[in-house]
């Protein structure tokens, strides 16, 4: 069978990397007594997936990890055990065992299907923008304008080229609390599976994760993500900087991811992984 | 939620920056409020190599079973967080707590190989702690040192308040009682220090005076307390199925070296391997009892996590229920994803049937180490291993399908000729032609051969204490000479040959066998930018070289003379519990190139018998089984294996 596995990432834990994170989570489901699928041969490893990994030094309430399980208990329970061995700064929050697909359907991860995901972007307290910008109504007004702009350009850098690329299309939606934020999202997302906690499911209603700064400069927003259209929150930190004729600091700011989510092709709506039933 | 000591600009700019975070999985977690006594552990090198560490897990869990001490850890900040902690003057912190170490009561360094010397100075440096014990105040941590290099701390002495001599579970919980007794009295730090030297194992280096001939030779130690021990007495653990076992070991993040469960199944060894350090230190021999390592195994396969357990000694083969202990973790932990890897295994029957279930033969290699490439050589060293054993043990493995052999040798072993290293290339050749026998149709593609030559160095507590070592430029010679004895042999193409870097070896020579008067050189060297010796891409060998000139020391007093057989040594303060005159009447049955037995076959008094137990008090038992008796074990002493042997030398990469 297959379990999706929903868990937070935040603190001093933000800065292990997602190969790393992968190699932490074998090592917890097997002090967990998961009975885990394996791969044959010599070096067989447990099958497992994972979801847009993460980069080091940002944190998150929405990862996500499919595994391949031989069986189940209650996954209440199942979720418990996960938790009592997680470290400080790794909290699970789902446990969801997924339908089987059809026969004549195909096996789609869902983590193939990641189009979008929400961050939290904010400025770390220690750290100046500029002397224009110093509250959170400053920040505001700037963040808007920049965002008014009929295209944004940035100058793309792989390892082997430079590439100009408008990035504006790829940010879907911006906000500056939460209140605005949840409710932008309210006409925009679908849901295909409710969290019942049952004999499929349990869902934990776990606080947002996210650090808290007093300076309150911050920005939410909904970027175009996984491996059609990839848009990094530094990135366009970086344009928002630039614009602002401001020097961009990349440690000045802490990003953190609220949800991932999938395209629904027939309503254009958004579906968070953990709203999905495989 | 923990806060941590660096910034996260600095933990993002540096690499891995969870080797400075703490948190891992299993670490214990104290209010440092709620306790009397602060133990900081440190392993004075990187944290993947120092995470991996037995001795530092099983001394962190002793430690914090303790309700009145928190023991955390420290390794040493790799050369970018150095850079930056200078820059910024940010002290050195624990991991656990990320608090300063300069706050600790105790900073416990462990001494685990020479070429980490000036990491000790580094963590004192950073630490902010002074780096010599004499310009130290109340105020400052009270520094210790402890593990094999303890055997000779003397060229590290000045900058350690105290040694402990031996294993650490004995008296670690004595001298911290009297510590916490001393704290409580408010004693100062020179009556805890008079006090804790009465407690055997401790050497407070301040307290013992050392007088020198005029040729620079030691002419007696002095004391200049009376009541410090004449000679510290190592400590050993004799109950090993009762001692402590951290079945909680910590998991780190990142990758550390050893990635795996850690089963010690016993100290010591039987062989005595004339060169072999840790062959005689550890003595006696004491097996752990077989239902103890079964259920230390459970539990730390499911405290961990872990895909692998791995056991660990010096020659895993002399424990006396191998087989029974190996086949449990196979039918009991093999299906369930775990791998189980065997390091240093005689190859026979048995082991060639482990192998085959455990490792896929076709990725993995065959290690023998013959340790000399001559049979006349091999004697002297002591090391039971012949010719026709190695050719049938290489044959009986291509057979089961490797291909795959990795040798280990050692040039510059005392009484070295050239035949002796012609003899590594001409038994390297033999063993590709042993493959070659093999039908074509039965066998797998081309063999493949690593013969790795170490440079030997000789350690004190030896038989081989009193030898001369081979120069740099002896070593690349005799390197040389290898070299194109190889390029004569009919299978060269299939032997590949390694050898390690001589200036290294030439160092850990002298610092091996050093006295005092090198810590002035060690400092000079750290203070000229030496750190990571070990990484030979830190090794700076031109600033060591400038360090010993300056300082008018010279490097061939040290390593480039026969000792005389009455010399003192700077070691001879310690009792490591084989005698001295044991280890001289070795010395000369290598030169005479007579074969010792092992500690089954027959007792030969070394000295480790005083300690009560081990197999010092199996032996008689034994040599009534004729069978056994006659058989000369000693002489298929192979080793299979895929992690490398213990005796191998040098370098940690």
């Amino acid at each position: 069978m297959k379990v999706r596995i929903k868990f937070q990432k935040f603190g001093a834990m933000k800065f292990i990397g997602h190969l790393d994170v992968m190699r932490y989570f074998q090592k917890a489901f097997r002090r967990a007594g998961y009975d885990s699928e394996y791969t044959k041969g010599f070096n067989p490893h447990q099958i497992m997936s994972f979801a847009a990994p993460l980069g080091v030094g940002l944190t998150s309430d929405c990862e996500y990890v499919d595994i391949g399980l031989n069986s189940s208990e209650e996954p209440e329970l199942m979720l418990k055990r996960i938790n009592a061995v997680m470290s400080e700064g790794f909290y699970v929050t789902g446990y969801h065992i997924l339908k089987e697909a059809a026969e004549h359907e195909k096996n789609v991860t869902a983590m193939s299907l990641v189009s979008s995901a929400d961050y939290l972007v904010s400025l770390k307290d220690g750290y100046l923008l500029s002397d224009s910008i110093r509250t959170n109504d400053e920040f505001k007004e700037a963040f808007e304008d920049f965002y008014a702009k009929q295209d944004i350009i940035i100058n793309k850098k792989t390892k082997k080229s430079e590439t100009l690329v408008n990035i504006k299309p790829m940010i879907t939606m911006i906000s500056f609390d939460e209140m605005e934020y949840l409710e932008s999202l309210k006409d925009n997302l679908l849901e295909l599976f409710k969290h019942d906690n049952n004999d499929r499911s349990y869902f934990l209603n776990s606080e947002s994760k996210a650090d808290i700064y007093e300076n309150n400069i911050k920005v939410y927003m909904q970027l175009d993500t996984g491996s059609v259209a990839n848009l990094k929150p530094e990135l366009v930190m970086e344009a928002f900087c630039n614009e602002n004729k401001v020097p961009f600091n990349p440690y000045a700011w802490q990003v953190h991811r609220l949800e991932i989510y999938t395209r629904d092709e027939t309503s254009d709506k958004l579906i968070a992984l953990d709203r999905l039933e495989r | 939620m923990r806060k941590l000591a660096l910034s996260d600009e600095i933990l993002l700019s540096v690499e891995k920056p969870a080797r400075y975070i703490g948190g891992e999985v299993n670490m214990r977690v104290k209010d440092p409020r709620d306790v009397d006594i602060r133990f900081c552990m440190c392993f004075p090198d990187l944290y993947e190599i120092g995470m991996s560490h037995l001795g530092i897990q099983i001394l962190y869990d002793i430690l914090n079973r303790r309700e009145d001490t928190y023991c955390e850890r420290v390794y040493s900040p790799w050369v970018d967080l150095d850079k930056l902690m200078r820059e910024k003057n940010i002290p050195l912190f624990a991991l656990e707590s990320q608090d300063a170490v300069k706050n600790f009561d105790f900073l416990g360094i462990t001494l685990q190989y020479e070429m980490c010397y000036t990491n000790i100075l580094q963590i004192l440096e950073l630490s902010q702690i002074p780096i010599y014990a004499k310009d130290r105040t109340e105020d400052d941590p009270i520094v210790i040192g402890g593990g094999p290099c303890s055997y000779n701390p003397e060229p590290i002495a000045e900058f350690f308040d105290f040694f402990y001599i031996g294993e650490g579970e004995t008296a670690y919980n004595e001298f911290l009682d009297l510590y916490k007794e001393c704290k409580n009295f408010g004693r100062s730090k020179r009556e805890f220090l008079e006090l804790v030297s009465q407690i055997e194992g401790i050497y407070v280096p301040a307290f013992y005076d050392v007088n020198y001939n005029e040729d620079g030779t030691i002419k007696s130690f002095e004391k200049n307390y009376k009541e410090a021990p004449d000679r510290v007495k190592k400590q050993v653990e004799m109950k090993l199925s009762e001692a402590y076992y951290p079945t909680k070991p910590l998991v780190p993040f990142i990758k550390a070296t050893q990635d795996r469960v850690v089963l010690e199944i016993q100290r010591g060894c039987i062989r005595g391997c004339r060169f072999c350090q840790a062959g005689m230190i550890y003595r006696p021999n004491r097996e752990r009892d077989i239902e103890y390592l079964k259920k230390c195994a459970y539990k730390m396969l499911n405290s961990t996590g872990h895909e692998e357990i791995s056991l660990s000694s010096l020659s895993s083969s002399d424990y006396s229920q191998l087989q029974e202990l190996v086949y449990f973790l196979i039918d009991e932990f093999g299906s369930k994803g775990v791998n189980i890897s065997l390091p240093s295994l005689r190859i026979d029957a048995f082991s060639l049937d482990v192998m085959g279930k455990v490792q896929d033969i076709r990725k993995s290699s065959l290690t023998f180490a013959p340790e000399a490439g001559s049979q006349r050589l091999r004697d002297v060293i002591n090391k039971g291993l012949t010719e026709d054993a190695i050719l049938k043990g290489a044959a009986e493995a291509f057979q089961s399908g490797w291909n795959r052999v990795k040798l280990y040798f050692m040039i510059g072993l005392p009484t070295e000729t050239e035949e002796d290293i012609e003899g590594i290339a001409v038994l390297s050749d033999k063993i590709a032609r042993v493959y070659y026998e093999i039908p074509k149709d039965k066998r797998q593609g081309k063999v493949s051969i690593v013969a790795s030559s170490s440079f030997f160095v000789p350690k004190p507590f030896t038989p081989f204490q009193w030898c001369r070592m081979d120069s740099p430029e002896e070593f690349l010679q005799k390197q040389r000479l290898l070299r194109s004895k190889i390029n004569e042999q009919l299978n060269r193409k299939s032997i590949k040959f390694n050898w390690h870097e001589a200036e290294l070896s030439e160092l850990e020579g002298v610092l091996a066998r050093g006295d005092r008067k090198l810590s002035r050189v060690i400092y000079d060297a750290y203070k000229s930018g030496c750190i990571y010796d070990s990484w030979s891409e830190h090794f700076k060998y031109d600033k060591w070289l400038k360090a010993f000139e300056e300082n008018d020391i010279s490097i061939s007093f040290y390593n480039s003379r026969e000792r005389h057989e009455d010399e003192i040594f700077p070691w001879d303060i310690i009792d490591a519990g084989v005698s001295k005159s044991f280890l001289l009447r070795e010395y000369r049955r290598a030169k005479s190139g007579a074969v010792t037995p092992n500690c089954r076959e027959l007792c030969v008094g070394c000295g480790a018998k005083q300690f009560g137990g081990g197999v010092c008090y199996e032996v008689g038992e034994i040599l009534d089984k004729p069978a056994i008796a006659n058989h000369d074990v000693g002489n298929d002493d192979l080793i299979i294996s895929t992690d490398a042997n213990s005796h191998v030398l040098g370098g940690m990469q």
